[in-house]
C-alpha cells in the first residue's frame, strides 16, 4: 500500500468492504489496552481550525499507540505568517512526518496536501465537504446499538447543506442501503441533496423524519448561519427543535446521535440531550478506537 | 470614424500561400486558393496556379493539404500586462497566441494597474512590448474599474481602445451600466460585459449544482449570469446604437436572452469559450483549480444549450478567456486559488475536435468563429477575411493532424490549464501577420 492509498480523505472514495474493515479493526482497539503499532512514529495535527473533540481524540489515539504527536495550530505558527498550505506540508514532511492530519476551514485541502505530499494524510475536517473519521465513528456507534445497517433507516435533522458530518455519513451509510432522510428548512436543506448519494430523501416537517426512524442525527445549528439565511432562531426551534415529545415520532428503540458540540435550548433541548435514547457522549468514547484504526492503517499496520 | 491602425510599418517581402484550402467565410470562399501577400495586404487571390503576380513572390509557403484562413482574432485574453509579468507578458502571451493560430488578440484591462487611460493604452501599442502578433487593447468602462465614474471613452477609443469594459468583475449598477451604453453608442464603442451577479456569487468557486454540493463548494447560481444579460439586453434594446457584447457566456438563459435580442434586432453580439463547450462541472476531479474559472463550467444542459448556439448563429465568436496563474497562484486550496487557465495553444484543436468532429458545425463555421465573426463585435476592419486589400493576417491549419497538448511545452508562461495531455485533432501549423510568418510548426 502507498501513501496514498493510506490516506484517508473522504468516504465516497472507500468502498463498503474497505469501510467495514475499518469499522471491524476500530472495534479491536482498546485505549485503556494500548498496542505499539505507531512506535517511534511522528504524527502531525494540523489544525487550521478549532476543534476540540476530534483533535483530543486523533491525539489520544496516536498517543496510545505509541507515536508522538506535534500540533499545529495556525494560530502562533508560520501559517500566520502567510505560509502556503502545501509549504507547511512539505515543511511537517522534513519533519519526519509519518502522518499528517489536517483539519482545514475549506473544502479539498486535505486533497490538494495528498497530491503534492507523500505523507498519509487523514482528512480530519474540510471546510463543508467531509468528516470521514466522524462517519466511521458514527457508523461504530450505530452497529453498536443496532447489530447491523440492514433495514435501517436513518434522519438527519439541521443544517445539512453546511455540514461535513453529514456528506460523509450520507456516502457511508447509502454504501450499506440505509434509507436517509435529510430534514430541515430549504435553505439548510436544498433540493439538490437528494443526490449526494443513492437512498437519499428530503423531509421538510420533522415528524416525517421521524416516523419510522431507527437512528436520529441531529446537526449544530449556528445562530449566524440562521441569521445570514433570515431564518428566525425562534423559528427554527418551533418547527425542528428535538424535543421529549417529537422524538416519540420515531421508533421506540430509536437512538439520538449528535456529532458535537450540542447547543442546549437551539437543536434540541436537555432533556433529549441527556435522556435515555442519547448516545452522544457513547459517540466520542467510539471516537478514540475509531482514530486509532485510522491511524493504524495510515502507517500500514492495519491487520 | 477614423481609427488608428494597429498595423506594422514595416513590411514583410511578398509571400505565395501554394497549395492550400482557402476557407474565408467572409468573402464566401471555400475552395482551393493560391494567395499573394504583399505590402502587408491581401495582394491577390487565385485558383490553383492561377495568380498573375505570383512570380513576384520570392517566398513561398507550400500549403497542399492545409487550410489557409483569415488570421484568427481572440476578442478576451490576460497578457497580464502591466503588473504582473511573473504570470504572463505580451511578449510571453503573443507567442502563445501565434502558436495557436492567433494573429491578433484584443488584450482586458484588468492589470495592475488597470488600463483606464490614454497613456496605457499607448503603452501596450508600443513596439517596446515585444508583441509578435497584433494588440488591440480593450480599455476599462469605469475608472480603475471600480463603476464609480466613467472612463474617457472618447479619448481611449482615440489612442486605440476597441472596447471598453470591467471584466473580471461586472459592471453592476443599473445606471453605471446605462450609461456606458449610451456613451458607447455615441461613439459606435463595444461595451463588454462580464455578466455576473457579483452579489449571488459572493465566496463562489464553481457552478452550483449536485458537483457543488457533493464536493461542499459554495455554487455561483447560472442566474447570476443570465440576470445581467437580461438586464442588460433591456437597456441596449432602448439605447440608439449601444452595443453590447457579452463576454464567456455559459448558461443556457443567458444564450436564449442573447438570441431573443438578436431577433429583435439590437446591437447585441456574444463569444464563449473552448472550455464551455468541451467540459462541465462534473469533469472536474480531485479539487484541481486548473479546472476553476469564471464563468465556471456549467452542467450537461448548458454545454448542449452552448453547442447549439453556436450551430445556430446566436454566438458570434469563440474566445479563449486565456488567463494565465502561476503555479503558486493555484496549486492551494481549490476555494482560494485564483480563477482562470490558459486557452491560446488549444482553442482551435478543441473547436476541431469538439464540434467540427463531432458534427455539431461546419469547418467553415469553425473558421467563422475565429474569424469573421470576432471581427465583426469589435469592428476590426480589414481582419478576418482574405478578400484582396484586407491585411495580411494568415492562419494556416491542418483540421485532421492529431497530435498530444503538453503544458510544459507552452509557450505562456503559465500552465494552468486543464487540457494537459489531451488528444487532439486540428493543428496550426504557421501564423502569418502583416505578411510576415511569426510561427510554424
Amino acid at each position: 500500500m502507498n501513501s496514498a492509498s493510506r490516506s484517508l480523505l473522504s468516504i465516497e472514495q472507500l468502498d463498503a468492504g474497505e469501510i467495514l474493515k475499518i469499522l471491524k479493526f476500530a472495534r479491536s482497539m482498546d485505549p485503556d489496552r494500548p498496542r505499539p503499532l505507531l512506535k517511534g512514529k511522528r504524527v502531525f495535527l494540523l489544525f487550521y481550525e478549532a476543534s476540540t473533540r476530534t483533535r483530543t481524540s486523533f491525539e489520544v489515539a496516536a498517543k496510545s499507540l505509541g507515536a508522538q504527536t506535534v500540533l499545529i495550530q495556525s494560530a502562533g505558527s508560520s501559517i500566520e505568517k502567510g505560509e502556503s498550505l502545501l509549504d507547511t506540508g512539505y515543511t511537517l514532511r522534513a519533519l519526519g512526518a509519518d502522518v499528517i492530519v489536517i483539519r482545514h476551514p475549506n473544502a479539498g485541502a486535505a486533497h490538494v496536501m495528498e497530491r503534492h505530499i507523500d505523507v498519509p494524510i487523514i482528512n480530519a475536517g474540510d471546510g463543508l465537504h467531509e468528516h470521514p473519521s466522524q462517519a466511521l465513528l458514527d457508523a461504530n456507534t450505530i452497529l453498536r446499538n443496532k447489530k447491523s445497517f440492514k433495514g435501517l433507516q436513518v434522519a438527519i435533522v439541521g443544517d445539512i447543506f453546511h455540514s461535513r458530518v453529514a456528506r460523509s455519513a450520507c456516502h457511508l451509510l447509502s454504501k450499506f442501503g440505509v434509507k436517509i432522510i435529510l430534514c430541515g428548512p430549504h435553505e439548510l436543506v436544498p433540493e439538490i441533496a437528494t443526490t449526494i448519494a443513492p437512498g437519499v430523501s428530503v423531509a421538510r416537517d420533522v415528524n416525517d423524519a421521524l416516523h419510522g426512524t431507527d437512528v436520529l442525527m441531529l446537526l449544530r445549528v449556528q445562530t449566524e448561519r440562521l441569521a445570514g439565511l433570515k431564518i428566525d432562531p425562534a423559528d427554527y426551534i418551533a418547527r425542528y427543535q428535538m424535543t421529549s415529545a417529537r422524538l416519540k415520532m420515531a421508533k421506540k428503540d430509536c437512538i439520538l446521535m449528535h456529532p458535537g458540540p450540542i447547543i442546549r435550548g437551539l437543536e434540541l433541548t436537555s432533556e433529549v440531550a441527556d435522556g435515555m435514547q442519547s448516545r452522544i457522549l457513547e459517540q466520542v468514547r467510539n471516537g478514540v478506537p475509531t482514530r486509532m484504526a485510522i491511524l493504524a492503517r495510515a502507517v500500514g499496520k492495519m491487520r | 470614424m477614423s481609427r488608428p491602425s494597429a498595423e506594422r510599418t514595416t513590411h514583410a517581402a511578398a509571400l505565395v500561400i501554394k497549395g492550400g484550402h482557402v476557407i474565408d467565410p467572409a468573402s464566401h470562399i471555400d475552395a482551393p486558393m493560391d494567395i499573394l501577400l504583399r505590402g502587408g495586404r491581401v495582394a491577390e487571390i487565385a485558383p490553383p496556379n492561377k495568380l498573375t503576380r505570383g512570380g513576384e513572390a520570392a517566398k513561398k509557403f507550400d500549403a497542399r493539404g492545409l487550410v489557409v484562413a483569415p488570421g484568427f482574432i481572440d476578442l478576451h485574453v490576460h497578457l497580464r500586462e502591466p503588473g504582473q509579468t511573473h504570470k504572463e507578458t505580451i511578449a510571453t502571451g503573443t507567442a502563445a497566441a501565434a502558436a495557436g493560430g492567433f494573429t491578433s488578440v484584443c488584450t482586458m484591462p484588468n492589470t495592475i494597474p488597470v488600463v483606464d487611460s490614454v497613456e496605457w493604452i499607448e503603452w501596450l501599442k508600443s513596439p517596446a512590448r515585444g508583441a509578435i502578433v497584433n494588440v488591440f487593447p480593450i480599455a476599462a468602462a469605469t475608472r480603475g474599474s471600480k463603476g464609480g465614474a466613467l472612463t474617457d471613452f472618447r479619448a481611449l477609443q482615440l489612442a486605440g481602445a476597441i472596447a471598453v469594459t470591467d471584466d473580471g468583475k461586472p459592471i453592476l449598477e443599473d445606471s453605471m451600466m446605462r450609461e456606458a451604453l449610451l456613451l458607447g453608442g455615441q461613439l459606435n464603442l463595444p461595451v463588454v460585459q462580464h455578466a455576473e451577479d457579483t452579489r449571488m456569487t459572493e465566496n463562489c468557486s464553481m457552478h452550483a449544482g449536485a458537483k457543488s454540493f457533493r464536493l461542499g463548494l459554495r455554487g455561483m447560481p447560472s442566474a447570476a449570469e443570465s440576470v445581467i444579460v437580461e438586464r442588460d439586453i433591456r437597456l441596449a434594446l432602448q439605447i440608439f446604437n449601444a452595443r453590447l457584447h457579452v463576454a464567456h457566456l455559459s448558461t443556457a438563459d443567458a444564450l436564449k436572452s442573447v438570441r431573443r435580442a438578436k431577433s429583435a434586432k439590437a446591437k447585441v453580439t456574444c463569444e464563449v469559450t473552448p472550455h464551455h463547450f468541451t467540459l462541465i462541472d462534473d469533469d472536474m476531479r480531485d479539487y484541481d483549480s486548473n479546472y476553476k474559472m469564471n464563468p465556471p463550467l456549467r452542467g450537461a444542459a448548458d454545454l448542449e444549450a452552448v453547442l447549439a448556439a453556436l450551430a445556430d448563429g446566436t454566438v458570434d465568436a469563440i474566445a479563449t478567456d486565456h488567463a494565465p496563474h502561476a503555479a503558486h497562484e493555484k496549486q492551494m486550496e481549490f476555494e482560494r486559488a485564483a480563477f482562470g487557465i490558459t486557452g491560446l495553444e488549444t482553442a482551435l484543436a478543441l473547436a476541431i475536435t469538439k464540434l467540427y468532429r463531432e458534427k455539431r458545425i461546419s469547418l467553415a463555421r469553425v473558421v467563422e468563429l475565429f474569424t469573421a465573426g470576432p471581427a465583426r463585435c469589435f469592428d476590426l476592419p480589414g481582419r478576418g477575411s482574405l478578400a484582396v486589400g484586407s491585411v495580411a493576417d494568415v492562419t494556416i491549419f491542418d483540421p485532421t493532424s492529431k497530435w498530444a497538448f503538453h503544458a510544459a511545452k507552452s509557450l505562456s508562461k503559465s500552465k494552468n490549464t486543464p487540457f494537459d495531455g489531451w488528444e487532439l485533432t486540428g493543428k496550426v501549423m504557421a501564423t502569418i501577420v502583416g505578411g510576415k510568418i511569426v510561427y510554424v510548426a
